[in-house]
């Protein structure tokens, strides 16, 4: 007997195999599965085939300038938490065409990208990356002007969301209120237990993918035991960063000596921007055939931190070290309330971990308020 | 380049990046390095659509070469062909610099935040304008022309770097007939100049201007609005009636590409035209 569609808002229970049909009806949607898997010494997001591209086994330790891979003797799925890169390289991918532009008539005709735009499916989303998710949202879609691309690629994504059991040296998703466990915006969530994967029913598409399961509403025991897989990754979260007084410090606050002692570490190598999957700047290049009847006009990741991000003629208007890192800082966690009307920040912590020299966002709040001009 | 009419293909504004085709029609020397590019949109129903604030402004690009963010400078009463003064400053403006009346470029826009409208007939306005800085102002002056009985006094406090860095110095004539109150310096005279020598916010000291009912609005190098923001502050007007346009690096002027950003401000959204009380905490701030 093939078993009924579990409500949406419903916990259930299926064991770890069943994961695979999930897998197999999300492709037999159309969707492409893109998922965590381990490459080059690091979880990286790639389209998956199966359970078996997952990292199961591994657990990543993260610090500031940091990132190992380690095996455990656990045979979890989802162990890892956020690696260098984040969905954003899907949604608002780096590099990714504007349109295409032809000469006739002594005209031109402008083509725009055709066709339909992919059908992700996102497999082990962390709570924090599915914030950043709508932080991009209110960026790229939530103005008056919305990115066409982006609002087709957001419109068919699929979110599998995964809840954190384990957390690095680098999490702060509790101060930022991002997680560990997630809330909503998801089609299906689970939470991975040693035996089974509890999932939590959180849209009509995701009870569709249920389909061919055999699934039992979660025990008592089950969503206590699913509690307690959040709570320990809650434990395990160290770094702070106190949100009450900002974005109020950073801004009585520009002119403090700490921007000068950052900027003497500070490498101004944008890795910070580029793995953080929030930033959103880009910038544009054109491309000529060389007869010159054709060009092409493509978006490409940009970072403030880049010399020539602010240049006007006669200069830059950023051209320190210390002046770039103050833009990023107090974009993300003061101007972007202005902006958006939320942080820019949702603590996923890989700006620490991904920085060469070990800055620390938290850190550098901190000696800030440390010696505020209030 | 022959002149058959080409179509778009695809519909705009669902993609704001997509520029539309507009020919140009004219181009007037204005100074050393600039000039005033008159076009209009190819399609007639983009041209009879189109509409613009003064202080807005327009992408113009040019395939291959790249985009370049340029303040209309023309009458917003007359819509259907935009003039645009461009300095040739980089790759983009120099390439537009070499195109020929019956060329096409790609325009999107308008963009951004402009000049306010008066609220109260007989309202005084003071425009102060540095060197390019009078083109997004060029707007202003013509519409105080058509309606010039809505306004009390207008003030025109214009300079440049030498007399032939000067703009619109054919219709100076004309502005001074309008009842335009216009004072003109230069930071360097030639031989021939007669007017007054000396930076643009000097001009204040050779005006009276009442601070009650007033509005000032300028537009040149931050600097010199630095210093005008400082002159109108001590003759006690307002913050809040004092406006500037900025400029900023510009990819996309629409709020995506995160380049025009001034502290909360993105200068192609609540930009390019400001009110300094608004801003205050932050301009005129080292590399900010």
């Amino acid at each position: 007997m093939t078993p009924s569609l579990p409500r949406i808002a419903a916990s259930v229970a299926v064991p770890k195999a069943a994961l695979q049909q999930v897998f197999e009806n999300l492709r037999g949607e159309g969707f492409s599965l893109i998922g965590p898997t381990v490459r080059d010494g690091a979880v990286v997001l790639e389209e998956i085939d199966g359970m078996d591209d997952l990292p199961q086994g591994w657990v990543d330790e993260q610090n500031p300038g940091q990132y190992r891979l380690k095996k455990t003797r656990e045979s979890q799925y989802f162990g890892c938490s956020v690696g260098p890169q984040s969905w954003k390289r899907y949604l608002h991918p780096p590099r990714l065409g504007l349109f295409s532009v032809e000469k006739s008539n002594g005209g031109w005709v402008f083509h725009t990208p055709k066709g339909p735009p992919p059908h992700y499916a996102f497999i082990g989303v962390h709570a924090c990356d599915l914030a950043a998710i709508a932080v991009q949202d209110r960026v790229l879609i939530g103005s008056e002007f919305r990115d066409p691309q982006y609002a087709a690629r957001r419109e068919h994504v699929f979110i599998l969301a995964a809840n954190c059991g384990h957390a690095t040296s680098s999490c702060f998703c509790t101060s930022m209120k991002t997680g560990p466990k997630v809330t909503g915006g998801f089609d299906l969530a689970l939470t991975e237990l040693p035996d089974i994967f509890l999932v939590e029913i959180g849209s009509e598409a995701g009870s569709e993918m249920m389909r061919g399961i055999q699934w039992e509403a979660a025990t008592a025991f089950d969503l206590s035991r699913a509690g307690r897989v959040t709570q320990r990754a809650e434990k395990l979260i160290s770094r702070q960063l106190q949100t009450d007084d900002l974005p109020e410090l950073l801004y009585e606050n520009l002119e403090h000596a700490h921007w000068d002692e950052v900027a003497s570490r500070c490498l101004s190598c944008a890795n910070c921007t580029m793995v953080c999957p929030t930033c959103f700047c880009t910038t544009v290049e054109d491309s000529t055939n060389l007869q010159g009847t054709a060009s092409d006009r493509i978006s490409v990741a940009d970072s403030c931190f880049n010399r020539d991000f602010s240049h006007v003629h006669g200069g830059n208007i950023r051209p320190s070290i210390k002046s770039r890192y103050r833009q990023w800082l107090t974009h993300k966690l003061a101007s972007w309330h202005d902006q958006f009307g939320s942080s820019g920040c949702v603590g996923c912590g890989r700006c620490i971990t991904w920085c060469p020299v070990g800055i620390e966002i938290t850190e550098e709040v901190n000696s800030i308020r440390a010696k505020a001009v209030r | 380049m022959t002149t058959a009419s080409p179509t778009l293909e695809v519909p705009y504004p669902a993609d704001p990046m997509l520029p539309r085709l507009a020919t140009i029609r004219g181009i007037k020397p204005e100074a050393y390095g600039i000039s005033t590019f008159s076009m209009a949109f190819v399609d007639p129903d983009e041209r009879a659509r189109y509409r613009f604030q003064p202080g807005q402004f327009n992408m113009l690009y040019l395939p291959g070469v790249g985009e370049v963010a340029i303040s209309v400078s023309s009458d917003p009463g007359e819509p259907e062909t935009l003039g645009h003064t461009v300095r040739y400053a980089g790759n983009v403006t120099r390439a537009i610099g070499r195109l020929k009346p019956g060329d096409v470029l790609g325009v999107r826009g308008p963009y951004g935040s402009h000049w306010p409208a008066i609220s109260r007939p007989g309202t005084n306005v003071v425009i102060v304008a540095g060197g390019i800085g009078l083109a997004p102002l060029r707007p202003v002056i013509l519409s105080v022309l058509r309606h010039r009985d809505d306004y009390g006094r207008v003030l025109l406090l214009y300079g440049a770097r030498t007399p032939a860095d000067l703009l619109y110095t054919g219709e100076f004539d004309k502005w001074r007939e309008g009842n335009i109150d216009l004072h003109v310096t230069v930071d360097l005279a030639d031989e021939n100049w007669r007017g007054q020598v000396g930076v643009v916010p000097q001009l204040f000291y050779r005006v009276r201007m009442d601070h009650k009912n007033t509005i000032v609005m300028t537009c040149g190098p931050e600097i010199m609005m630095r210093f005008v923001i400082y002159e109108a502050l001590a003759r006690r007007i307002p913050k809040d009636r004092i406006y500037i346009s900025m400029e900023r690096n510009m990819k996309c002027a629409v709020g995506f590409c995160g380049h025009c950003q001034f502290g909360p401000t993105f200068i192609c959204k609540q930009g390019p035209v400001l009110n300094f009380a608004a801003i205050e905490p932050f301009f005129g701030r080292e590399d900010f």
